[in-house]
């Protein structure tokens, strides 16, 4: 019964949403994300200053920055993440294709399949490959026939690098797969109700190397078709995926530029000595 | 730049190459005068030195070069970091070719000792002494900036690297005269326009230093660029 409602009230909403994203499919180089004067707050505690930046489309930003500097806070704003956190206050504007994501008639559910998350844990569901990937689609009802589902799933797993590793088990349960492919499940699994925006939060900190490596290929073949912004405490890794870096420090953004001009010739002192190890 | 990294450990190697770097070029330095000094008073023993001395200089570009490697590889060094080890790379290989032309003006004084005493009396010795001295101190300026990272004095050595070019020029001329007067000069006038031409090299790897210091400095690479535009670079 309760599904029913929702998926009428889906429905409804349904029909905003091609349209939206149909706009969405933006140019690259076209602004995708705009963040103006973002402050968050804990409480009383501000623990983001006033953060501006525009976030161009199909480009792989990166955000770095020591522990507690308020990048994955800021990260949890461009879907509304925070708004689960308890006593946490958002302030400022935040766009996607120029429209406020935090006005009123905005429905933040359909955000979410918008702006898909990918965590540090890899948390597939409970339930079998097929349905990990599947799960999504049902709820926003983005397949009229099994046949269409089918292919959802299929290019889903593609696009996540992991259709050729579980083509043949995909009634296998999700967390039966090792750390990396329950990872590139996750990615398939946000990328299946077709986001334009991919937010990945320390995707490989809990991966083995070559698991990382093989994420990392994937962001370069993935812009191609989202926007991506990825946190990571690994700076080499910033260095190698991402096309510009945004260096945070106790909730402000000290400098944000070009990846090859971050590493090798940043302008800020305490970028050059975070960068160099100057600093943790 | 004289900030301590987390990694102490990563501090000792970056300072232990650095000096490594500065020794060569001290070495690298007293070659060049040696062989100016052979050369001057036409001394086969100090010649024999030079080029015995010679191997330490190879060694040490190769060991500079595998310390600078293993750095690079351990660390992933980035920004000035990583520019510094470029800027080592580049200055090991300049000094390790100064001390190639300091060899083969060692050999020029065995060989032009071994053609007799009549042939060496006229030669523009004092004028090659000259020119050898700009060249030292260039090299000695430019290995200076290094020590300190100064872009400043780095610039110096690239504004006064065109008087001794100027010298080479001159020098040029005076051994043509000296060929044109009498055939029997030329043997060994060629022979200095060869030591001319190795200590105009000298003032060339002196320059290369110098624009690395500049690069490590200001992380502009000015290699191959005007020097009025080098010279807002630095300022």
């Amino acid at each position: 019964m309760a599904i029913n409602v929702a998926r009428a009230t889906v429905g409804s909403m349904q029909a905003a949403l091609p349209a939206a994203r149909g706009e969405s499919r933006a140019a690259a180089g076209a602004v995708k994300l705009s963040a103006q004067d973002v402050r968050v707050r804990y409480g009383s505690n501000e623990a983001l200053h006033g953060i501006s930046m525009d976030i161009r489309a199909h480009e792989v930003v990166a955000f770095i920055g020591p522990s507690g500097c308020g990048k994955s806070t800021f990260l949890r704003c461009f879907n509304r993440m925070n708004d689960t956190v308890a006593g946490a206050h958002v302030s400022g504007r935040i766009a996607i294709d120029g429209r406020d994501i935090y006005a009123r008639e905005v429905d933040v559910v359909l955000l979410r399949a918008q702006v898909g998350m990918v965590f540090q844990k890899p948390n597939p569901f409970p339930k079998s490959i097929f349905e990990n990937v599947a799960y999504g689609p049902r709820l926003h009802g983005l397949a009229a026939s099994k046949a269409e589902m089918n292919n959802i799933v299929e290019s889903s797993l593609r696009r996540a690098g992991l259709w050729d590793e579980v083509k043949d088990r995909l009634d296998e349960p999700g967390t039966g797969l090792s750390g990396g492919q329950q990872q590139r499940l996750c990615i398939a699994r946000a990328i299946a109700v077709s986001p334009d925006v991919i937010l990945m939060d320390e995707p490989c900190s809990a991966l083995d190397p070559i698991a990382t490596g093989v994420i990392e290929d994937l962001i370069s073949e993935l812009k191609k078709n989202y926007t991506i912004i990825i946190v990571t405490h690994n700076m080499q890794q910033a260095a190698r995926v991402s096309d510009r870096t945004a260096f945070f420090h106790l909730g402000d953004l000290i400098e944000m530029g070009p990846t090859a001009q971050i590493f090798m010739n940043p302008t800020q002192k305490r970028t050059e000595d975070y960068v160099t190890g100057r600093y943790g | 730049m004289s900030d301590k990294h987390i990694s102490s450990q990563f501090d000792a190697e970056l300072r232990d190459v650095s000096t490594r770097v500065l020794e060569m070029g001290g070495l690298a330095e007293s070659q060049v005068a040696q062989a100016i000094y052979a050369l001057a008073h036409f001394s086969g023993e100090t010649a024999t030195q030079v080029l015995q001395q010679e191997d330490r200089l190879n060694h040490m570009e190769v060991e500079i070069d595998a310390q600078m490697q293993r750095i690079i590889a351990t660390r992933q060094p980035a920004a000035s970091d990583l520019r510094l080890l470029i800027a080592i790379s580049k200055a090991s290989a300049n000094l390790e070719r100064v001390g190639d032309e300091a060899a083969r003006v060692a050999r020029t004084v065995q060989r032009l000792i071994n053609t007799g005493v009549s042939s060496r009396l006229r030669l523009p010795v004092a004028d090659l002494q000259y020119a050898a001295d700009l060249a030292c101190a260039q090299l000695r300026k430019a290995l200076d900036a290094f020590a300190r990272l100064d872009a400043g004095a780095a610039l110096d050595v690239l504004k006064h690297d065109d008087q001794i070019d100027q010298e080479f020029d001159g020098l040029l001329r005076k051994l043509i005269t000296y060929m044109m007067e009498d055939p029997r000069m030329i043997s060994s006038s060629i022979d200095l326009v060869f030591v001319a031409k190795a200590i105009e090299r000298v003032g060339d790897h002196a320059k290369n230093l110098a624009e690395a210091v500049i690069y490590v400095v200001k992380g502009t690479d000015v290699r191959h660029v005007a020097l009025a535009d080098v010279e807002s670079a630095v300022r």
